[in-house]
């Protein structure tokens, strides 16, 4: 102790001058720049997936509707609302957000009393939890527009925005052979790619089939096959095939794909039907005896609608005829898309467990001809058509009736058949769809193996980046070599004879359609080329041959200005109630329309039987 | 009127061998005295049960379980990630310590490797965080004596590091910036300058704190020879960090276990050889001048871009493999430590906080108390830094 511990305690005295430190008014103090204060969403962006809510530990967030705010496909509707008696502020939804729509603004003062002065005389309302309960972006708040405030940082995700990518042969081990080309998911990938699912069901929504996704994709992750193959087949009875071929309509709105690649929800598909043997199908899905009601049911067409009206009867006890007029199951899909896509032993998967359940399949049986729709309308209970799209539209152009232009889905089924046909040196395929890069495909394997080399060029009025391929089939099929040129129209076709054909003269596509969004396209006819060609093939879209249904009944179906059938929501037709109707002819076209509209035709013939029985 | 003065030992009971004395209540000499759960004099939410002879403690018993949460048993049943606004409030003085074990011992068991800045960026929030702990105690701890002045001085400085964890993650108390794999950005713009500027405004702070504080007859005269801890205790009781180090036992994990940065920082563990309040005091006052330059050191080196978090999956359906481990760090207090056992799955299968509060609150205190005028109760505690919130878990 000495005379410095007695005096040193009075220095704090030199303190008496300064200003105080502290603040007076605490709003005059404004939140950092990174603050996590209240929350902020762009309604716009904004897709209403509730992973926000699915991350929230405190479950301080709800999904609700928001006056002018509407479902759509990618969009849920409802918008995210925050309890403030429950927030902790870690800002976890910030970060998980799949739209960046959410973030947080630097402001934290909110007095109830403040705002609604008048109205806090009410103790008993201004004490009200609810008070603090608002739907983010939605209500007017002066920090709505907040410059300030957290946001998701870059480089920083919660979720992987990379998708996994197959394995695949490359071009040159795939460009002479018919091979499946994606080879599938292993075990580890199949995992990975499922641990990107946020579980938001925007894809369910968005699926034709409504399938549920975010279930089966949790069996992925579990690993438990037979559990994913109970809820794909609660929806879908073509997994092996949709798992391969599907548009993936889930995909394109996917809400991680909003700021990465959307998942890979078909491969996971395919997956899980892959990784089931067949023959333990009827165990899993609890099948092996199903009690039959002794109604009957024709099925004309074996395509997508028809196999999944054909399952979902039979699972409802229905003794199920399919007429198929070719020689094999499968409809479009087996002939129309080419092997290496869709390879037909994964068609034979799929059909024959249908055909397992008790479904008689009757093919080279052409309705119309071998066996008319009305003595099938005597004969069955009920009459379901899906029967698609088999015929090729033309493009109308003088010499489009030569016998060297030829329709893609014409060759597409030759090819499927095994049938031998010409195939020249030099083609040119008209069309940019996906069936159009089906035949180009098919066709430069074919010139290749007979040739040695490819000389095949594919011409489509829409832009690059417009067309409607799928990108990857583009590219993948300027890999194998061939030539695709997009925003080129075909003009006229040059011919040497009535057996030979000189080529095709096209011209820049400068617009497809007309202010009022007719089919209408304008050309830059300075820019044109010529393409040499021994074979011209059209692939601008498909039509119905609806020939099977006699003139008197045709009379009475009433179709839309796109030509298709005209049903109820249960797939019956107007004034015809014994006949109901699916697949492409109705809605589409795409595979899984189609089994979406067999399924729900099928529970609409049970229902139409069970009330006629009534 | 009896004289209980402490002078009167023959009035005092019996101390046996065992170090415990029989305590007859019925006797009309003893009074009860509950410090605590609403006591100015008492660290948060607990209490000491003290029996008093006149003014001096004969026994005294810690309660706890007024603050009891159960967090280890709710982390069983939330994702890894949702656990993370969990652990900070483990311990609210010092969340930082508890994001780090938690984040560190997932990355351990899923063999993750945590980008370069992170590694500083971390280094740095631990040092904040012990800094802005460390002031909130020297507050304390003169507040316990009842100096004001002082003690606002420090709340003051340590608002200033508040500031500064509000510029880099956005909140003052729970940070929530590291995540498994790194931290959620780096450093913001113009933050090491901001950081650097706030330094130097409370070291001058700091300085006068010396003076008036340590310089202080008052303090002398109560702070010395209060509230030793004989070092013979430090291994039987498991006595870590300052507690320790007051009694001249040089136990500091960052030296004794490195992690994060620390191996490249240079630092010398600080130890006084009294083991009383006022060489305690004194410890954590010099502790937080260390801090102030490693903090210094650290923002030296702390990379400004690159990567601060490595790649994860989704966070949503994060697994880790099956699989035990124990991180430590060393925190204000002494050793802060998490053990996991993982199970394969998303969430984790038995989570132990080991926190340094439990043994310095409970059977330090316990034994510490007996003998203490009630008048030094308060100050002996604060003395031993403890928080109850970490003791309950």
């Amino acid at each position: 102790m000495s005379w410095k511990d007695v005096l040193y305690p009075f220095s704090v005295w030199k303190n008496i001058l300064k200003d105080p430190v502290t603040i007076r008014k605490p709003e005059e103090r404004e939140g950092s720049s990174r603050y996590r204060g209240f929350h902020i969403n762009d309604l716009e962006k904004c897709i209403g997936c509730g992973t926000c809510e699915e991350i929230c530990q405190n479950a301080a967030i709800d999904l609700v509707p928001v006056e002018g705010i509407v479902a759509k496909p990618g969009d849920s509707g409802l918008r995210p609302r925050v309890d403030y008696g429950r927030c902790c502020w870690c800002a976890l939804c910030v970060d998980i957000c799949t739209t960046n729509s959410l973030g947080m603004s630097n402001k934290f003062r909110w007095s109830v009393e403040g705002e609604n002065a008048d109205k806090a005389i009410d103790r008993e309302k201004f004490g009200s939890p609810d008070d603090y309960l608002f739907v983010i972006g939605a209500e007017n708040k002066y920090w709505d527009n907040s410059e300030m405030g957290y946001r998701k940082p870059d480089n920083y995700d919660l979720t992987s925005p990379v998708r996994v990518n197959m394995d695949h042969l490359s071009a040159l081990e795939r460009q002479d052979s018919f091979i499946e080309m994606m080879k599938g998911y292993s075990k580890e990938q199949a995992q990975r790619e499922a641990d990107r699912c946020v579980e938001c069901g925007i894809c369910t929504a968005a699926c034709p089939a409504h399938m549920g996704i975010p279930a089966y994709i949790k069996a992925v992750r579990e690993d438990d096959m037979e559990e994913g193959l109970r809820i794909l087949y609660e929806t879908n009875p073509l997994p092996e095939i949709c798992g391969r071929i599907c548009t993936h309509k889930c995909e394109t709105v996917c809400s991680i794909g909003n700021k990465g690649e959307p998942l890979s929800i078909r491969w996971l598909k395919r997956y899980i039907a892959d990784n089931v043997p067949s023959e333990k199908y009827k165990e899993i899905l609890g099948t092996d005896k199903i009690e039959q009601n002794g109604k009957k049911v024709a099925i004309v067409g074996s395509g997508p609608s028809g196999l999944s009206a054909a399952h979902y009867l039979a699972m409802m006890g229905y003794e199920v005829t399919i007429f198929e007029a070719l020689p094999e199951a499968g409809g479009m899909m087996r002939y129309g898309i080419p092997e290496y896509r869709l390879p037909y032993d994964q068609i034979d998967k799929d059909v024959n467990y249908i055909l397992s359940l008790g479904v008689t399949l009757k093919t080279n049986t052409m309705v119309g001809k071998e066996i008319t729709l009305e003595q099938l309308k005597e004969q069955y209970d009920a009459v379901f058509a899906g029967t698609g799209l088999h015929m090729g539209r033309s493009t109308m152009l003088e010499n489009a009736d030569h016998k060297k232009v030829l329709q893609s889905i014409d060759l597409l089924r030759k090819i499927a058949l095994g049938e031998d046909f010409y195939v020249p040196e030099k083609i040119v395929v008209i069309g940019g769809g996906n069936v159009a890069m089906d035949i180009t495909r098919s066709l430069a394997r074919i010139q290749r193996k007979k040739y040695g080399r490819v000389n095949i060029t594919a011409t489509c009025l829409e832009p690059h980046g417009g067309m409607l391929a799928d990108e990857e089939e583009v590219v993948e099929a300027r890999e194998e070599g061939a030539t695709i040129t997009p925003a080129y129209g075909p003009q006229r076709i040059d011919i040497v004879d009535d057996e030979n054909l000189k080529g095709l003269e096209v011209a820049k596509c400068l617009a497809i359609f007309d202010k009022e969004g007719r089919f209408s396209p304008k050309f830059d006819l300075d820019d044109r080329q010529f393409y040499e060609a021994d074979m011209i093939v059209e692939s601008i879209g498909q039509g119905a041959d609806l020939s099977y249904i006699p003139k008197q009944l045709n009379d009475n179906i009433e179709y839309s200005p796109r030509r298709q059938i005209v049903a109820d929501p249960d797939f019956q037709v107007k004034n015809q109630p014994w006949l109901f109707v699916g697949g492409d002819i109705v809605k589409g076209p795409d595979v899984i329309t189609g089994i979406s509209n067999g399924h729900l035709a099928a529970v609409g013939i049970d229902r139409y039987l069970n009330k006629k029985e009534d | 009127m009896l004289d209980y003065g402490l002078k009167n030992r023959e009035l005092f009971p019996e101390t046996k061998s065992d170090g415990t004395v029989d305590i007859d209540l019925s006797s009309g000499k003893y009074t009860k005295v509950w410090q605590g759960p609403n006591h100015p004099g008492i660290t948060g939410n607990m209490s000491l049960e003290l029996t008093l002879l006149g003014d001096e403690v004969m026994e005294s018993k810690t309660h706890v379980g007024y603050l009891h949460r159960g967090f280890e048993k709710l982390m069983e049943r939330r994702r890894f990630i949702n656990n993370f606004p969990l652990v900070c409030r483990i311990c609210v003085p010092e969340p930082d310590f508890n994001e780090y074990c938690y984040a560190a011992a997932l990355e351990e068991l899923a063999g993750v490797e945590v980008p370069e800045n992170a590694l500083w960026i971390r280094t740095l929030i631990l040092e904040m965080a012990r800094l802005q702990s460390y002031l909130m105690w020297l507050s304390g701890q003169v507040g316990a004596f009842g100096f004001g002045i002082p003690s606002q001085w420090m709340l003051y400085c340590r608002d200033r590091v508040l500031d500064m964890f509000e510029e880099l993650s956005g909140a003052r108390i729970y940070h929530i910036y590291m995540l498994p794999g790194g931290v959620r950005d780096n450093l913001p713009k113009g933050f090491k300058a901001k950081m650097r500027e706030t330094l130097n405004d409370i070291v001058p702070l700091l300085r006068d704190y010396e003076r008036v504080v340590f310089n202080n007859a008052v303090f002398k005269k109560r702070a010395k020879g209060l509230g030793y801890i004989n070092p013979d205790w430090i291994e039987e009781y498991g006595i870590t960090g300052p507690n320790a180090r007051g009694a001249g036992v040089p136990k500091d994990v960052r030296k004794d276990n490195p992690y994060l940065k620390y191996p490249e920082l240079e630092f010398l563990p600080v130890t006084e050889t009294d083991s009383d309040v006022y060489a305690r005091a004194h410890l954590r006052w010099r502790d937080v001048m260390m801090s102030v330059d490693l903090i210094r050191q650290i923002l030296e080196r702390t990379p400004d871009e690159g990567a601060f978090k490595a790649d994860l999956p989704s966070m949503l359906h994060w697994k880790i493999p099956a699989g035990e481990t124990y991180v430590n760090a060393e925190c204000t207090r002494g050793e802060y430590g998490y053990y996991i056992v993982t199970d394969g799955s998303g969430y984790p299968r038995r989570v132990n906080v080991r926190g340094p509060s439990y043994t310095h609150a409970v059977t330090l205190a316990e034994k510490m108390m007996v003998n203490c005028n009630i008048a030094d109760v308060a100050a002996t505690l604060v003395s031993l830094h403890t928080y109850p919130p970490e003791v309950e878990r």
